[in-house]
């Protein structure tokens, strides 16, 4: 399994990095006109910190003590990531369960409830089913719940003084793994473990089990790894543009040329928008798509057996 | 040249490479939905829905390049 902490790390050293040459480059340009708004102010806003900005300033979020277990140290201490994700799942939960009260009164459902059923009758009938079979109907709820929960967290990046969780790569690789075991359940509930293992030798000559085995183990790991890249490179890759933009106006240094970058970047956040809508689509669709296959396996056995 | 330096250059070259072959195969996705579009306007909206996917899981594969230009370039 991939170490998230090498990645976490990584990840803001990069960042880090990307602030200090980028700083440098406007250092110059700021000695020359004094303070102000500092380009480190921006980077602010994409990396993950302790503190929670608001209008009127910023609040210190908890501090706790980190947990060491063995080799491990587990810091559960809310950083602003954190915080929206505990923000992301009330406002679904919220949602969610004043929209399935409303509807519960009529069969046509009327103000949320409306909004929800054209995404769930969406992912019903052009994800799960054609994906998953009539069996896929029990993993609605769960598909469900992913698709609205990374959307509401990418969305919330977009309002002002928010911060996008999913630009976390701990966050998205979380979202990868839950993603992974439900594939492995939808698999070995649909065709039971002895069947699961046999499918991770590929059907080939027992003799070239040792080399088979390994290779289906890492190819079971390799898509939920490109679901969790491919959310958090686009959230990330979203913000680092519009910051790139917004930089130029401070490079710029002039109220003449101040309005073209904002008007890129006012493209940029609709781009981004519509790319957050489709990553979340993006996300479940492979997902159902990849336990969908764990699933067919069996059904196309006993056709085979059928036919003899 | 310094390692650094080699660093910064590939991950610049990297970056390129990755904008060429991500362009080019969404270039032809546009153009193959296009044709399709102009042989059967009936069945747009689902070509152009399978267009949307393919080009998310073309850029998919783009950002894993693009997250290794990244930590070359900022690797201390």
């Amino acid at each position: 399994m991939i170490d998230t902490t090498v990645f976490a790390d990584t990840t803001r050293q990069a960042v880090e990095r990307v602030a200090d040459t980028s700083s440098a480059a406007v250092a110059d340009s700021l000695a020359r006109h004094g303070g102000g708004f500092e380009f480190g102010h921006l980077l602010d806003h994409m990396k993950n910190s302790q503190e929670l900005e608001l209008p009127w300033g910023s609040i210190e979020l908890p501090h706790f003590q980190p947990v060491h277990v063995g080799d491990w140290i587990i810091d559960l201490s809310i950083s602003k990531h954190v915080f929206f994700l505990l923000v992301a799942a009330i406002i679904l939960a919220v949602l969610a369960i004043y929209a399935a009260r409303r509807s519960r009164k009529s069969i046509v459902p009327t103000g949320v409830g409306n909004l929800f059923e054209v995404f769930l009758v969406f992912l019903r009938d052009e994800v799960a089913l054609p994906n998953m079979g009539p069996g896929g109907l029990k993993y609605l709820p769960f598909l469900l719940t992913l698709f609205f929960f990374i959307l509401i967290m990418n969305l919330l990046g977009l309002v002002p003084y928010g911060a996008t969780s999913t630009s976390n790569i701990s966050v998205t690789g979380a979202l990868a793994l839950i993603a992974f075991i439900m594939i492995q359940v939808a698999a070995i509930r649909a065709q039971g473990v002895k069947q699961y293992i046999a499918h991770l030798t590929g059907g080939v000559h027992w003799a070239l089990w040792p080399i088979m085995i390994p290779v289906e183990i890492l190819g079971l790991f390799t898509k939920p790894f490109a679901l969790c890249m491919r959310l958090f490179a686009n959230m990330k890759g979203g913000h680092i543009v519009l910051l790139a933009l917004i930089g130029l106006v401070l490079l710029f240094r002039s109220a003449i040329l101040a309005p073209l970058p904002v008007l890129f970047g006012v493209g940029v956040l609709m781009l981004e928008l519509f790319v957050a809508f489709l990553q979340a689509y993006i996300f479940v669709m492979l997902t159902s798509l990849f336990m969908g296959f764990g699933m067919e396996t069996e059904h196309s056995e006993e056709h085979a057996e059928q036919a003899h | 040249m310094g390692t650094f330096a080699l660093a910064y250059l590939s991950a610049g070259i990297g970056a390129g490479l990755i904008v060429i072959g991500a362009a080019y195969g969404i270039g032809k996705l546009a153009a193959a939905t296009m044709e399709a579009t102009g042989r059967q306007p009936e069945v747009a909206g689902q070509v152009r829905t399978a267009m949307i996917i393919a080009a998310a899981l073309i850029e998919g594969a783009t950002f894993f390049g693009l997250a290794i230009c990244i930590i070359l370039a900022t690797l201390k």
